[in-house]
């Protein structure tokens, strides 16, 4: 019978990566000095589990290289070996090896051997048995082969008692030779009365003959049963065989447990990092499940009324209900497949105590990391393209924020920086901060290496969340030396544009000596948003409810034109510039006089603008559809839809939009607020 | 056709013994950890456990020694899938009323032919 294992590697590889991450995060708290045993415990388990499932699904270079690991946390579970720093680094970094490869191995790379090896080697070091190379796995054979076998079988009085049954045994000693005499020894029975028949009275003596039998093959037999019987294995004399050899520990048996040869390959093709599939709760699907009922129900309520010749308002009335529960019901359905693909924000967290630790070794600065709201859900999606701009983020806090320790005591603060990564909910957007408490931004510095860039001109005067700003846009970096860590060819414009295909969008308060805030807004999902409809012309945009801050009739004693052809609107103390969406668009409008239409006053990233449009539709959820991969990517445009009348609705990027807003005005960047004229 | 629990706390060792043994017509029932299989064990008699050793909330050696206390479960085979470097897990085991043991790694026909020969 042959079973394809491959149908296992997919699950094998998830539990495997959860298992790392579990040994990672145990590793770490290790680290913090609380030795907890159950916590060793955990991280053995999950070593353990690599180890076996990588043996048996033929990953034999992962399983020999987490062998000795296991070897080594056996130790520091038994308490042969204490918990140091160094061990711990290197149980870390062997971690690391143990990703790569199986990294390599899920997408059929190769595997980077060099690395395996200095790890195995460091761990054996530390095991004290540098060349003490594998147990070598040929254990030599015992090629004796006599004509046939005297096997004196004596099980103990309690050899049942462990499930083990003797005439089994003696079935299967039976199947190995040719032939089998079977002598039973019943001399110490006890009378009937006497017996009790959960014990074993009986003794056989066994004569085997067949040229293949080995006494390998027979110890194997007994080897379940090695300390519950005495066994006595003698080779049927010949003259040319050899005179039969001491009976030996039955440790032999362990050689079967090797390996059979393996298909030598470990690749596989074709597969892509992102995993594919996703665990679902299972109360999550009875959810779905029951919805599905509902609906089926109400379906089957409202095809009655296709049945129907005429409609009396009674019928009307119950039509109309029966509607009503589609939409309650449709909602609810799709507000339940949602949720299957929310998933703990832990998951993008959890790199992070070890990112940090590694990091703060890097710099030599000594950082504190908390992290809250580690199970609040997001999309996978968003999930799983969030975790390398929050790195980033990170890492520029440890690198940029957090001054070195010496300055901190300098400046009246603790030595230990902190860094705090949480993540909320707020209004219908997922929040996620990340927060240090080191020097803050240099404003003098970027403005000047803003000006040097010529990313603004040199006269310019700008308000400091501005200069903030100007972090975010492509070719900045405030790095004096380019170092390993931040210096990698992406920059903070990266950030902001991975932020921004996923409908969010990322700004950052700071305060000089107090430290910076960056603050990342995203949406719940990617695939549904809540819209307003508005009407320029005869075309529909839709705008997300969440940007939007309040609509407004046109008063024209607020509007004021200021350079150029720009013209900004008061509202109470700020002066927020309008954009005509017709003019960005092109599209013919209804009016272009601004006190017949509307100002939908919108902000992105602490920006505001106000948008004029001819009129509000209606607000709705609306399914977003790619531009991208039905059309192609414009500026100012998150996607498309389609309406209920089948008709196609733009959706408006509001950050984008501002952006290509700044772009035209370019003289006039930033509105100035508060100074009313 | 015999009754078989498989106890694992690995998804991916749990599917290959699963698939491995009902392919061959046996019906199993799965415990991710030795606490969830005694109390599927008492529920329903089994004519094999096969456990893995190390798992949380109860190993695989504890669970052994309390459902081998068991009147139902008194003379029922037992096997510890363990690792070749635990002879001492194997003693352990044994002492604790393992009937006998699979090593790992082992491959689905290893698995098929233990189980033969315990189920007879």
């Amino acid at each position: 019978m042959s079973i394809d294992l491959e149908q296992f590697h997919e699950t094998f590889y998830e539990e495997s990566f959860e298992g790392l991450d579990i040994m990672e995060s145990g590793l770490l708290e290790l680290e913090q000095g609380e030795v907890d045993l159950e916590n060793i415990n955990t991280i053995f388990r999950s070593a353990h589990s690599i180890k076996g499932g990588s043996g048996t699904f033929g990953f034999t270079a992962v399983a020999e290289f987490t062998h000795d690991m296991e070897t080594l946390l056996d130790q520091m579970r038994n308490g042969e070996r204490s918990v140091s720093v160094p061990v711990v680094n290197t149980l870390l970094s062997s971690v690391d090896v143990l990703r790569n490869m199986l990294n390599a191995i899920r997408d059929g790379s190769e595997i980077d051997a060099d690395n395996v090896a200095e790890m195995t080697s460091a761990i054996k070091s530390i095991l004290g048995e540098e060349d003490n190379a594998p147990v070598s796995s040929e254990v030599e054979k015992s090629e004796l082969v006599a004509k046939g076998w005297i096997v004196h079988f004596t099980p103990h009085l309690d050899i049942m008692k462990t499930g083990n049954d003797t005439v089994r045994l003696l079935r299967e000693l039976n199947s190995l030779a040719e032939s089998a005499e079977v002598v039973v020894d019943n001399s110490s029975l006890p009378p009937l009365s006497e017996l009790d028949p959960e014990d074993c009275h009986q003794s056989w003596c066994i004569n085997l003959t067949g040229n293949d039998v080995n006494e390998e093959s027979i110890r194997e037999v007994f080897a379940w049963v090695d300390d519950e019987c005495d066994l006595k294995i003698e080779p049927l004399v010949d003259e040319n065989s050899y005179a039969g050899p001491e009976r030996r520990d039955v440790e032999d048996t362990d050689r079967r447990t090797k390996v059979p040869e393996r298909r030598a390959t470990e690749r596989r093709t074709g597969k892509t990092t992102e995993s594919s599939s996703i665990r679902v709760n299972i109360s999550k699907v009875d959810e779905l499940i029951n919805m599905v009922g509902e609906l089926v129900i109400t379906q089957s309520m409202l095809s009655r009324f296709g049945e129907l010749d005429e409609f009396n308002d009674n019928t009307l009335d119950r039509l109309k209900d029966g509607l009503a529960q589609l939409e309650g019901h449709t909602r609810e359905l799709q507000e339940s497949v949602m949720r299957i693909r929310m998933m703990p924000i832990s998951f993008a967290f959890q790199r992070f105590p070890r990112l940090v630790h590694d990091l703060s070794a890097t710099f030599d600065k000594k950082i504190e990391l908390i992290v809250t709201g580690e199970t609040t859900e997001l999309d996978k999606t968003v999930l799983e393209k969030i975790g390398d701009p929050l790195v980033h983020l990170v890492r520029n806090s440890l690198d940029h924020g957090i001054e070195s320790p010496a300055d901190r005591v300098k400046a009246g603060k603790s030595e230990t920086g902190v860094i705090e990564l949480s993540a909320f909910h707020q209004g219908g957007n997922i929040i996620i901060q990340i927060k240090d408490d080191g020097a803050g931004l240099n404003t003098q510095k970027i403005l000047s290496k803003a000006k040097e860039k010529g990313l603004v001109a040199s006269d310019e005067r700008l308000m400091d969340e501005s200069i903030h700003d100007l972090i975010f846009r492509p070719g900045f970096s405030t790095a004096d030396v380019v170092s390993d860590v931040s210096g990698r060819g992406v920059g903070m414009d990266v950030v902001r544009r991975n932020i921004r295909e996923l409908g969010g969008a990322v700004e950052v308060k700071s305060t000089p000596g107090k430290g910076s805030v960056f603050t990342i807004r995203l949406p719940l999902t990617l695939a549904i948003l809540d819209g307003q409809l508005v009407g320029i012309g005869e075309e529909t945009y839709i705008l997300p409810v969440i940007s939007i801050i309040e609509s407004l009739q046109v008063k024209t004693e607020n509007i004021n034109a200021v350079a150029g052809n720009a013209e900004v609107y008061r509202l109470r103390d700020e002066y927020i510039p309008i954009v005509r969406l017709y003019q960005v668009f092109g599209i013919k409008p209804i009016s272009t006089d601004l006190e017949s239409g509307l100002l939908v006053v919108v902000e992105a990233e602490g920006k505001k603008i106000a948008i004029y449009v001819d009129d509000l539709l209606g607000q709705q959820q609306v399914v977003i559809k790619s531009l991208e991969t039905n059309f192609r990517k414009i500026e100012g445009l998150s996607g498309a839809t389609i309406l209920g009348d089948g008709t196609v609705a733009l959706i408006i990027d509001i950050a984008g939009l501002i952006d290509l807003y700044q772009k035209d005005m370019a003289s006039i960047v930033v509105p100035i607020k508060g100074a009313a004229a | 056709m015999a009754t078989i629990l498989a106890v694992d706390d690995s998804a991916s060792m749990r599917q290959m013994v699963t698939f491995t043994l009902k392919g061959a017509g046996y019906q199993v029932t799965e415990a991710a950890d030795g606490q969830e299989a005694l109390t599927k064990a008492k529920s329903q008699q089994f004519d094999l456990i096969i456990t893995d050793v190390n798992m949380p909330v109860m190993d695989g050696i504890t669970f052994i020694r309390n459902l081998r206390g068991e009147a139902n479960y008194k003379f029922i085979p037992m096997l510890m899938l363990t690792t070749e470097s635990g002879m001492d897990k194997k003693q352990e085991g044994k002492a604790a009323g393992a009937t006998g043991w699979i090593v790992k790694p082992f491959n689905p026909d290893q698995l098929l032919n233990t189980v033969k020969k315990v189920l007879g």
